[in-house]
């Protein structure tokens, strides 16, 4: 503080300059401070602590030789994984899940992308009702809510033990939400770019490959991340409408390990985890990367 | 290059509102044409229906001859230039100008080389690697003539091209768009609600009000004869006086009576005014206005209220017996504030407008130019 200023009249017994309180603090508050800021620092670690464990197992004990529930320093070994590869639905059930998370990845960005534009542009009666309809429905009547309709429809279809139809099941799940998400992005786009490009000619299609997708990137992005995610961690769809075990995604198989005895096969259970995360953490580091949007904060650099 | 027809041209919007009311006009090849008017009078959506983004309700549209009331638009061979530019943010300035060229199905090494060409034309070689968020006002400005230029069309469409630029660069842009239109010798149709901008740069103008065209001209033909009320308030960057006065017919002649003050009738309307008591409005421009600060007889007068510093002129605002009078004084003979000002209309530039229908009072062949009917469908002449 450089200037002074004179307490007003009318103010006879203003605060002391801020300076002044810095500069002589009474020890009282400093042990105040020091205590409160101990016992802030002591709560974080335990949240911290609390979302970490698991982590931290799930990256110690495939290589431990002998696996438990509890975290600790691994003794190395290679072992859990020879187990894992010698098992008969392990590495297939991986890709089947690639082959459903990613079948339904892209049809719901291709679908959502198609849909959202349209739904942008297009004016009709009741558009926004339609879409917090479908909002409302699809966030409230969750799959589990859905799964014996569902079950009868698929199998009306002939779609039960088809991993096409898992596929179809889950896009559209995503779907509704993914279009309501993608309509916003789309919406951000102004129609004079796309006036534009129809001047010279373009078609609806061209538009929408050079103009509008183009921009809309960073949203189809979040969306082709945010369906693989939830697709890829589906567990109760593909178990109730496969059967054959050839067929099975990873969630699933994974529910099998189990020992003779009935016991969790901790061995081959944590090293599937480990194998079962890798791709989809691989997938964010690489989009975030690539497109980067960020989760963390909005200022730009 | 071509001409652009319209005949009895209609847009009604699916709510019921016509921002269009069956248009006759003729915009010749190679002319620069502005369309002028307040916001909201259709100008903008006339501009639309000619490149194809809005479909004409009724009447016919002919570019170059060839009708393209229902053609798409990327088949009316015209390019526009959007007020906010519509460049594509995520292509550098290089593929935005190419873009065209790529619907065109030009190959890629081919339209580069196209797009850098023109771009010289226009001083943008150095910022092809820029994406046009990189880019200033102006230069955005000229990215999207350059892409409109690499087109190639028939003709051009402006649609407010100045009006996101900041006072100082628009009088640039201005005289830089004139010259290079004179150069391209491609038909221009430019929409502005900026009076000075239409005046300045088009070879013929119209002014729209209500979807309707109230006057066609060149610049100085609407300058110095608006044919009706809305037009002469319209035009003119200081706004014109427009006084009620009462036809009085005597003796010797017809004069023009506001309030106490007796006027003669200004030089156009000469021998026009028959009716005694007849309602009129008098139009005289402040440019066109002489202001003294001795005693005058007929004239009106009153102490000067407001002073205008515009530069090399000022302008007076004088509070006379019927109204506030502005008139234009050249810099250093302005009067002071609340000094006492007789104020006349110069006998050969002021105008006299019936009250009843707003419309000029002037002999036909005189005045050279349509004079339409305020009300009912309308018919415009072309004037060729």
């Amino acid at each position: 503080m450089s200037v002074k200023a004179a307490p007003r009249p009318d103010e006879p017994h203003a605060a002391p300059a801020p300076d002044k309180l810095k500069a002589a603090p009474k020890p009282d508050n400093l042990v105040a401070a020091v205590v409160r800021r101990v016992l802030f620092y002591t709560l974080l670690t335990l949240v911290a602590a609390f979302f970490a464990l698991p982590l931290l197992w799930l990256v110690f004990t495939p290589f431990d030789r002998h696996p438990s529930l509890s975290v600790k320093l691994p003794e190395f070994t290679l072992d859990n994984f020879r187990v894992l590869l010698d098992s008969p639905y392990a590495l297939s059930s991986l890709k089947n899940s690639v082959l459903i998370a990613g079948g339904a990845m892209v049809m719901v960005v291709v679908f959502a992308a198609l849909a959202a534009y349209a739904l942008s542009r297009v004016r009709i009666p009741g558009r926004d009702a339609l879409l917090y309809g479908l909002l409302l429905l699809s966030s409230i009547v969750t799959g589990t809510a859905a799964m014996v309709p569902i079950f009868l429809l698929m199998f009306q279809l002939n779609l039960i033990d088809s991993r096409t139809g898992v596929s179809l099941v889950l896009a559209g799940g995503l779907l509704p939400a993914a279009i309501f998400i993608l309509k916003d992005f789309m919406d951000a786009t102004p129609r004079s770019y796309e006036e534009s490009a129809r001047v010279f000619g373009a078609s609806p299609l061209q538009v929408l490959r050079h103009i509008v997708l183009p921009i809309a990137r960073p949203g189809l992005a979040t969306i082709a991340v945010w369906a693989l995610v939830n697709a890829w961690g589906d567990f109760l769809i593909a178990f109730i409408l496969l059967r054959d075990p050839d067929k099975s995604p990873a969630g699933v198989v994974m529910y099998t390990f189990y020992t003779e005895g009935g016991q969790a096969n901790l061995p081959l259970i944590s090293a599937f985890s480990l194998l079962y995360a890798i791709p989809v953490v691989a997938m964010y580091l690489f989009v975030s990367r690539r497109y980067g949007f960020r989760f963390h904060g909005g200022i730009k650099g | 290059m071509a001409s652009i027809e319209m005949q009895g041209l209609t847009k009604t919007y699916p709510g019921g509102v016509t921002a269009v009311d069956g248009l006759d006009l003729t915009i010749a090849d190679g002319e620069f044409f502005a369309l002028l008017g307040p916001s909201g009078c259709g100008k903008t959506t006339l501009l639309r229906t000619i490149a194809g983004l809005e479909r004409a309700t009724s009447g016919t549209l002919l570019l170059g001859g060839r009708d393209v009331t229902t053609a798409t638009p990327g088949k009316r061979d015209v390019a526009m230039v959007f007020q906010d530019y519509a460049l594509f943010p995520h292509m550098n300035v290089q593929d935005n100008i190419a873009y065209p060229l790529r619907i065109q199905k030009m190959a890629l090494g081919e339209r580069r080389a196209k797009a850098l060409e023109t771009a010289r034309g226009l001083g943008l070689e150095e910022l092809m690697d820029r994406r046009p968020g990189q880019l200033s006002g102006g230069q955005q400005q000229r990215v999207a003539l350059a892409r409109a230029i690499a087109y190639r069309p028939q003709a051009f469409l402006f649609d407010e091209p100045l009006s996101n630029l900041d006072a100082r660069l628009r009088l640039e842009a201005r005289t830089f768009l004139k010259r290079l239109q004179g150069e391209l010798g491609v038909t221009t149709v430019f929409v502005t609600h900026d009076q000075a901008e239409a005046l300045a740069m088009a070879d013929r103008m119209a002014v729209m009000e209500a979807g309707h065209i109230r006057q066609v001209g060149t610049p100085s033909d609407i300058f110095h004869r608006p044919v009706n009320v809305f037009v002469a308030n319209f035009i003119g960057s200081t706004p014109m006086n427009l006084l009620p006065a009462t036809v009085a017919v005597g003796a010797d002649g017809a004069h023009l009576m506001l309030g106490a003050v007796r006027l003669p009738v200004p030089a156009l309307a000469a021998g026009l005014l028959h009716d005694d008591g007849e309602e009129v409005v008098l139009g005289f421009r402040p440019e066109y206005t002489d202001l003294s600060t001795e005693v005058r007889p007929n004239s009106l007068s009153g102490p000067v209220v407001v002073v205008e510093n515009l530069g090399a002129t000022a302008l007076v605002s004088v509070e006379t017996e019927v109204q506030i009078v502005q008139a234009v004084v050249p810099q250093g003979d302005e009067p002071g504030i609340g000094e006492p000002a007789w104020v006349t209309p110069q006998h050969a530039r002021a105008l006299v407008y019936r009250k009843a229908d707003g419309l000029l009072v002037a002999k036909d062949k005189e005045n050279g130019r349509s004079v339409e009917p305020a009300a009912g469908p309308q018919t415009e002449p072309v004037p060729t």
